[in-house]
């Protein structure tokens, strides 16, 4: 690749998706571009960055954006963030939102869905006190392809043993062909929607919780910022964030502060901390 | 140190199996079916079980119904990895005392996932 090019990409990427690639990560251009480069029929990745620096192949843009996106997901992943969840804020939440019974999630990277469906199907296990709740879950993405694909959430023998435990299998897929397709029951819980993090969250409504793992990652810190202070703005006051265990709040904004003793979540910097995590203390 | 028995007739399976569970730090031994599955057993029950399906002798699903039976058989978690990968392979198992199930072709991050599921890790 021509350094011009990497350069003009490295820029287009980081106006465009925030994404940040780093001098050490340049490698990830010519990997990920490569199959653009085929499906589009085009000779190389310099004729790609060609057309995408004349401004003419929305299509191409477009195309240049999903491929270096990273798209990485499995089920339950980390597990300790969706116990965390299970075990501290949603009783909390159950609490607190008796008289509404209404609780609204954010999956911010939802990726193909395996993290939206992953709350729906821990929602779904908890059943009882919530069963006749209005929950909705919001999961979005960058990518419209793997949009696509969560809304079908047809999975591969390989995804569906990344992180799901036999029980969740066996209760909520079925086997198509050689492929896994979560139950409809699961799917409907979940609604998806293209957004892009960069262009404010105001429009997507208020969430009492939201999960944003393993994005910021990508973001230099101007751009986390700019992303966790838009989502502390749609939040109810005492909501709930995840983060990536490689994320953190700290250095970056003082909108939030983390939750103490439950690794990976913050609260709004002026939320009754104590409160929320009553319930963990509560249950040891 | 916990300890593993790898139950799978294929040499190949037993030794990517074994470097996995080492260097999760389990202790492992071996059989090359459900029969010398259920003598190791009766000298001494592993923490863990890591089962195929179809082997000679004594199947992995025989062998698991049996060592249920045994006395001190509810103990061993055991994890079936097999090529059987239809859905009424897994109840069966189920049904029969499995507590995960994977399907092969594995890899160490699979391995690992479902053996933190049933806490053995």
């Amino acid at each position: 690749m021509r350094d011009t090019d990497i350069q003009f990409l490295t820029t287009f990427l980081k106006d465009k998706s925030g994404l940040v690639i780093t001098p050490d990560k340049t490698y990830l251009l010519e990997n990920r571009l490569q199959p653009v480069v085929r499906t589009h029929s085009l000779e190389s990745i310099d004729q790609l960055a060609d057309l995408v620096r004349a401004g003419a192949r929305e299509d191409l843009e477009t195309a240049v954006v999903e491929a270096m996106t990273t798209n990485e997901s499995f089920f339950f992943r980390d597990m300790t963030p969706f116990d965390n969840f299970r075990d501290v804020v949603l009783p909390y939440l159950i609490k607190t939102r008796a008289a509404s019974k209404r609780i609204r999630l954010w999956s911010a990277a939802a990726s193909t869905g395996q993290e939206p469906y992953s709350l729906a199907m821990l929602l779904k296990e908890v059943g009882g006190p919530i069963s006749d709740w209005t929950i909705e879950i919001l999961g979005t993405d960058l990518d419209t392809e793997v949009l696509n694909r969560a809304r079908d959430g047809i999975y591969t023998q390989f995804e569906v043993q990344r992180g799901l435990p036999i029980q969740l299998l066996v209760k909520y897929f079925a086997q198509v062909g050689d492929k896994w397709q979560i139950d409809p029951s699961i799917r409907k819980m979940v609604n998806y929607r293209q957004h892009n993090l960069l262009n404010g969250a105001g429009l997507l409504g208020v969430f009492d919780v939201i999960f944003c793992r393993n994005v910021l990652i990508y973001f230099d810190n101007d751009t986390k910022k700019q992303v966790l202070d838009d989502m502390g703005r749609i939040m109810t006051p005492d909501g709930i964030l995840f983060l990536g265990g490689a994320e953190t709040v700290l250095g970056v904004t003082e909108s939030f502060v983390p939750m103490p003793g439950v690794r990976g979540t913050y609260a709004l910097k002026d939320a009754d901390t104590g409160a929320i995590c009553a319930p963990a203390a509560a249950t040891g | 140190m916990k300890t593993c028995l790898v139950v799978d007739d294929s040499k190949v399976i037993r030794s990517v199996a074994r470097k996995i569970l080492e260097e999760l730090s389990f202790s492992v031994r071996e059989a090359e079916d459900g029969k010398q599955a259920m003598d190791a057993c009766r000298t001494g029950m592993p923490d863990a079980i890591l089962l195929d399906w179809n082997m000679p002798v004594m199947s992995g699903i025989d062998f698991l119904r049996e060592l249920r039976k045994t006395p001190g058989g509810d103990s061993p978690v055991v994890v079936f990895c097999t090529t059987e990968t239809e859905l009424e392979n897994i109840r069966e198992a189920m049904l029969a005392g499995a507590n995960e199930y994977i399907m092969k072709p594995f890899d160490s991050e699979i391995l690992q996932t479902k053996f933190a599921h049933v806490g053995l890790l």
